[in-house]
């Protein structure tokens, strides 16, 4: 038998994990032992990572002494961050434990600091992980005992060297375990965190007598799944804004499918039919034992009256929802935007992507000037015949084409932005529309205004189409 | 006279039962449209004007196939003249949102969509919804006659104007002039504007640009040919004035698919 943990005065006189349980008791006579109770343990870290949720929506255990708590965006809530920490370790000592925290970057370094950092609490300021760690001894990285040994040997004791040594010899010799908690810690690989599910999430699961395999199998029980959810949604008169489908494997893997919805919504078929869409995504593999369908995130959806004509616009802005919860899922969500004009003169940056479901509407495009309806994403040079200063080009040579311009509007003077680089200082584009003999109108600019060098070299690009 | 005017009815309702056989069966009680406002083009095309429920097809003149800009130009100007959400539907880059405004389409109703290889995918589902304006996709190369007529079939259950942009990198591109079950089919190209300033033609200033406006489909129809101005900040076009020093002559016209 071994000890598997050791309190503070126990440790005070030599004991530690890992050792003799004889051993220990010869050096320690009268020695207070307790069996160890690993399940137990685990429910009970469950139990405090689930009471951790009064900090932030998502938390998860860390087994086998950790929890992990996301605090993306529930800092200003407690005062900070190292009052958020202060609030959490008081909250433990109250619960009779002793806690030590950490705020870092990736859950990773959040982890090796808690554990390594020295103090209580620790906080790595965003984007100084990397430094952060590089003190730290390579145990910190969740590698196992062995690997730490070896790195040992290497002479690389600290995460900054281990960081600084080249990769390859390093994936040979440890294979890639212990670059991939490297790179987890640094938070160039993204880890993501199984977070504990709120208890009172809607939650609904079927177990199935035989192994599912087929698609037409999990679209009999997904509307039956749905239906039960929606009911449960509606007795509490919220909306699901995500769907969360797990399928349990036989093999004892989960398999999931998550759905966002871009306002709460209950209605079976809408929900059904999103969820349906990505059957194709699942892997059943040896058989789906159970589905349950999840609700981790929900809101307030209270009844609506149907729409009668004189809202018309309303019902079919809902329904334009719907097409777009459709088309987030299907083609994912950066691909399905709005667009919102930011103040720019220089085009490639007059535009920003927004998400559908954000609140939009009230942007005012104004155009003092026509713009092009394509816009080339880089501007392409090409051989332009013009006077100085201020003359459009006589002729263009564009992709071994040669364009006579017959008329021209212009120049629109537009300046580089200074305040955002420095580089612009000086710089400006001058922008002439041209059309050519057969009617075709194109976006050309010149570097520079013809006099002052500094202002740019005079070449000639093409940025659009009319 | 009689025997005429019997056989100007018996023509009319086979119109009526032919284009009742056009759209599947569904006998459309009064073909919504939306009126170009120009006698000349509106009185040519079947129901007098843009037939709504239906997909259009848009072609390029000339080296325009592969830009598509006054397609698009076109396509906005008319959904300018509509109310409501407009989707559209590209592989990767597409307008540039701020050129819009020239033909009148505020880009705060568009939704874009980046649909990589499914563009007739999403454009057939969201032609499926009543609650969109219009559906605009923009499509490189070839469309089957199959994948036109899901796009019809979809559009005819709502009152969605849908315009499908036709690209290719090659502007001679045969795919272009395979048939398909678009209901109509434009090319709209553009001609030499006129000098903004007469009698001064050097004066830097540019005329409403000049498209000629060809109909190469038209189910129910027959082809025809205009002479337009471009899309104005309302979305319509005008009927090109005779020009005096012909710029606008069609003889100057690119020959092209």
């Amino acid at each position: 038998m071994v000890i598997a943990a050791a309190c503070p005065a126990a440790q005070a006189v030599g004991l530690r994990a890992g050792m003799k349980l004889a051993h220990a008791q010869a050096m320690v006579p009268g020695l207070a032992v307790l069996e160890a109770t690993p399940q137990a343990d685990a429910d009970a870290l469950e139990r405090l990572a689930a009471w951790c949720l009064f900090l932030s929506p998502l938390t998860a255990a860390d087994p086998p002494d950790g929890v992990w708590i996301d605090a993306t965006g529930c800092t200003h809530l407690h005062g900070g961050e190292h009052a958020l920490l202060c609030h959490l370790l008081d909250r433990v000592a109250q619960q009779g434990l002793t806690g030590r925290a950490a705020i870092a970057d990736t859950p990773g370094a959040a982890h090796a600091l808690a554990r390594f950092g020295g103090d209580a609490i620790t906080i790595a300021g965003a984007g100084a992980t990397a430094e952060a760690l590089a003190p730290l001894p390579v145990a910190a990285l969740r590698i196992g005992a062995a690997a730490v040994e070896g790195l040992r040997r290497l002479g690389l004791d600290r995460i900054g060297s281990l960081a600084a040594t080249p990769r390859g010899p390093l994936a040979r010799r440890f294979g890639t375990g212990v670059l991939l908690r490297l790179d987890q810690a640094v938070g160039q690989v993204r880890e993501p965190i199984q977070p504990v599910l709120p208890r009172d999430a809607v939650t609904v699961r079927r177990a199935f007598v035989e192994p599912l395999l087929t698609a037409e199998a999990f679209a009999t029980v997904i509307p039956v799944l749905v239906e039960e959810a929606c009911a449960s949604l509606e007795r509490r008169g919220e909306g699901a804004r995500r769907l969360d489908l797990h399928y349990e494997r036989a093999d004892g893997t989960v398999q999931a499918v998550s759905i966002g919805t871009a306002r709460p919504v209950r209605a079976v078929r809408h929900l059904a039919r999103l969820l349906l869409e990505r059957i194709e995504t699942v892997d059943p593999g040896p058989g789906v034992e159970a589905m349950a369908l999840v609700l981790p995130l929900v809101e307030t959806l209270h009844y609506a009256q149907p729409p009668a004509a004189l809202v018309a616009d309303e019902a079919a802005e809902a329904d334009l929802s719907r097409l777009m919860d459709r088309l987030v899922n299907r083609l994912g969500p950066g691909k399905v935007y709005r667009l919102l004009p930011v103040e720019s003169d220089v085009p490639e940056r007059s535009l920003r992507p927004v998400p559908v479901s954000a609140p939009g509407g009230t942007a005012v495009w104004v155009s003092p000037w026509p713009r092009p309806v394509r816009l080339l994403s880089r501007p392409e040079p090409v051989e332009a015949l013009a006077m100085l200063p201020d003359h459009p080009p006589r002729a263009f040579t564009w992709r071994k084409v040669r364009h006579l311009v017959v008329r021209a509007d212009g120049p629109e003077r537009i300046h580089g932005e200074w305040w955002r680089r420095a580089g612009e200082w000086a710089a400006l584009r001058d922008y002439w529309i041209v059309e050519t003999g057969t009617g075709r109108r194109f976006w050309l600019f010149r570097q520079g205004d013809g006099c002052d060098p500094a202002t740019g070299g005079l070449r000639w690009f093409l940025h659009g189409f009319f | 006279m009689d025997v005429m005017m019997t056989r100007a009815a018996a023509i009319a309702a086979l119109r009526t039962r032919m284009a009742a056989a056009g759209r599947h069966g569904r006998t459309p009680l009064r073909a919504a449209v939306l009126p170009f406002g120009i006698d000349a083009i509106d009185r040519h095309l079947p129901g007098g004007g843009l037939l709504l429920g239906a997909v259009h097809e848009l072609h390029a003149a000339g080296p325009d196939v592969e830009t598509g800009a006054a397609p698009a130009l076109f396509a906005a100007g008319a959904l300018a003249r509509r109310p409501g959400p407009v989707l559209w539907v590209t592989r990767g880059g597409g307008v540039f949102a701020h050129g819009l405004l020239q033909a009148g389409l505020d880009p705060s109703r568009i939704v874009f969509a980046d649909a990589g290889q499914a563009v007739l995918l999403v454009m057939e589902e969201a032609l499926r919804h009543a609650g969109v304006a219009g559906v605009v996709g923009e499509l490189d190369g070839k469309l089957g006659l199959t994948a036109s007529r899901r796009l019809q079939l979809a559009a005819e259950g709502s009152e969605v104007l849908g315009f499908l942009i036709r690209r290719s990198r090659r502007f001679d591109d045969p795919a272009l002039a395979e048939p398909s079950a678009a209901m109509t089919r434009w090319r709209v190209g553009a001609l030499p504007s006129p000098p903004a300033v007469r009698h001064a033609a050097d004066v830097a200033s540019l005329h409403r640009p000049l498209w000629r406006l060809d109909l190469l489909r038209c189910r129910g129809g027959e082809t025809a040919s205009w002479i337009v101005e471009g899309a104005d900040a309302q979305g319509h076009l005008a009927l090109a004035t005779v020009l005096a020093d012909g710029a606008a002559a069609p003889a100057r016209r690119r020959a092209a698919g």
